[in-house]
């Protein structure tokens, strides 16, 4: 074998090593980027310091059955006595572990998750303004929600009768109280 | 700053021995009733039998009858008369005081609002003229008054308090005395009634005096009084010591500012939640900033993921920055120093591929570009082993 043979070899396994480190990220994995991207959108807003289990496991399912992408939704409350645009840091203290916690519950389902912070004058104005500005394909609420503290009946009649997208509200079942909370998040977050 | 430029700073103050200033001790509490009044009565009586010539000023006693018996025994300036709207207010009667000049007054209520007519506006520019004089002053304060904090409180109480000082009297007072108590010991004082009248309990404790308010005013009280030791430690122990330019470095490094490195993309919003809790364990002061490169257009799921970090941004108080460069590392390296961060905090990087991978990673470029500014690496939780599933 001449020398000529050899460095055609060695130069051939080179660029074939390159053009492998190229086109292939570590661990062999394809690029995310290649995978089909989500389509669909589903929008899970709460308002309290935890959502029902029965919400989060519908939109898990649905998200899985129609390769959609889960938006957990804050919806914080801006006292009439601030500008709309004020910082909210005590309802982020309460809010911001409770997206923490849904995120890495749907992260850990391998499905696709993207949160969103809605803000108004009530927990509807903050829906209302979040729905005005981004389009959602599905919205998913549990009716068991406080309607001291999250949306009330009125609000769910809204949101059936004005709301773009299709409206998934889950009943309570007397016999499922569970809920996700931040209480058991992986590291502080 | 120079002292010249500050005449509020201690550099300044000490620059002029001449005339001595009063000394202020100020009693910081969550709430009405938590007893700051009561205490600096105790003081007063406690200076006055060492000797000292005592007077009350201003004492608000809200009918309680324990704080008006302890008053007893101290004199009393007594109040002006000022006439307003057809009605008679009365108020503190600063030049009674100057003129009696005693060694020590005591001031309650350092946040109340003056009724027009009087010579300043707040009672706490009465207060700096009593100071001024030479007079030793207690004060009281409730930390809700404070008016960095009053937009917070107002948030969390749906109350907004009118009265508001600026938070450079806290730091002007030479010594600032926590009066906490628990908040479950405070509401058994409202419901005894020794806060307000019975007529007003119910509705106290239906607005202002819930157990999470309370228990939120003392966490805000608590790290107050933290800071301000912090801040006057530090400032003490340079101050007259080395050059006095060190003073103003000192208050600057008191200050911890976070930069967090963000890209349109869903994950940032975990990292700038990560980066936001950082900055509230540290009270620090959050900026985010997206490096965009030259020309670079956006996808429409692009442009919503940057309108949804800009609201994080704003609903968390964050400032969000946009530079245009091709050059992360430098641009990072000159938002920092301009904004003073103190710690750079940025996401797990993508995969790199090709010849990409022989780069030194961001982190380390950082560093080597930002010495003596910590660099975090935020890793995604979800991928922790062992991490909870549903």
């Amino acid at each position: 074998m001449s020398v000529y043979t050899i460095v055609i070899v060695a130069a051939s396994g080179i660029l074939l090593g390159i053009a492998a480190g190229y086109w292939l990220p570590p661990h062999g994995r394809l690029p995310s980027r290649s995978r089909p991207r989500p389509v669909r959108r589903i929008l899970l807003p709460f308002t309290g310091q935890a959502i029902s289990r029965r919400s989060f496991e519908a939109a898990v399912r649905l998200a899985k059955a129609e390769n959609a992408i889960i938006m957990p939704a804050f919806l914080a409350r801006v006292p009439m006595t601030l500008p709309l645009d004020t910082p909210l840091p005590v309802q982020c203290a309460t809010g911001m572990p409770l997206l923490e916690a849904v995120e890495q519950r749907v992260a850990s389902q391998g499905v696709p998750v993207e949160s969103r912070i809605g803000r108004g004058r009530s927990a509807r104005d903050a829906l209302h303004r979040l729905l005005d500005a981004e389009h959602f394909d599905r919205i998913i609420v549990s009716a068991d929600e406080d309607p001291h503290a999250g949306l009330s009946y009125e609000d769910l009649r809204w949101l059936l009768e004005r709301a773009p997208g299709e409206i998934l509200i889950l009943r309570p079942a007397p016999d499922d109280d569970r809920r996700i909370s931040a209480v058991g998040l992986t590291g502080h977050f | 700053m120079s002292s010249a430029a500050n005449p509020d700073s201690p550099a300044a103050a000490s620059a002029q021995p001449d005339r001595r200033r009063g000394h202020m001790r100020l009693f910081l509490g969550m709430a009405a009733g938590v007893g700051k009044t009561y205490r600096m009565l105790l003081e007063g009586h406690a200076e006055q039998e060492a000797g000292r010539d005592v007077v009350i000023g201003l004492l608000e006693t809200h009918g309680r009858p324990a704080t008006a018996r302890l008053a007893e025994g101290l004199p009393m300036v007594p109040r002006v008369r000022v006439s307003y709207r057809q009605a008679e207010l009365e108020e503190m009667d600063l030049q009674a005081i100057l003129r009696r000049a005693p060694e020590l007054c005591l001031v309650d209520e350092l946040a109340h609002t003056n009724a027009p007519g009087l010579e300043h506006v707040k009672r706490y520019e009465d207060v700096e003229d009593i100071l001024a004089a030479g007079i030793d002053v207690l004060s009281t304060l409730n930390v809700q008054h404070l008016e960095s904090l009053n937009d917070r409180i107002t948030e969390l109480s749906g109350i907004r308090v009118r009265e508001t000082i600026p938070d450079a009297i806290l730091g002007r007072a030479d010594e600032v005395v926590l009066i906490d108590i628990t908040p479950e010991a405070l509401l058994d004082r409202l419901r005894a009634g020794n806060v307000y009248p019975l007529e007003r309990i119910d509705a106290a404790l239906n607005n202002f005096f819930r157990i999470e308010n309370l228990a939120a005013l003392r966490e805000i009280a608590l790290r107050q009084v933290a800071e301000e030791i912090g801040a006057k430690r530090l400032t003490t122990e340079l101050v007259g010591s080395r050059e006095e330019s060190l003073a103003s470095d000192a208050a600057g490094a008191v200050g911890e500012r976070l930069l967090a490195l963000v890209e349109p993309y869903p994950g940032a919003q975990r990292l700038v939640r990560r980066a936001w809790r950082s900055a509230q364990r540290l009270g620090a002061d959050l900026d985010l900033l997206w490096v965009r490169g030259p020309g670079q257009t956006l996808s429409d799921d692009h442009q919503r993921s940057l309108a949804a970090l800009q609201q994080l941004a704003s609903v968390l108080g964050a400032t969000m920055l946009v530079e245009e460069s091709d050059d992360v590392t430098a641009k990072v390296a000159e938002v920092a120093s301009r904004r003073g961060s103190t710690y750079i905090v940025i996401g797990r990087s993508r995969p790199a591929r090709g010849v990409a991978r022989l780069r030194v990673p961001l982190a380390q470029r950082l560093m080597e570009q930002l010495p003596g500014v910590d660099v975090r690496i935020v890793a995604d939780r979800s991928q922790r082993h062992g991490s909870e599933k549903p």
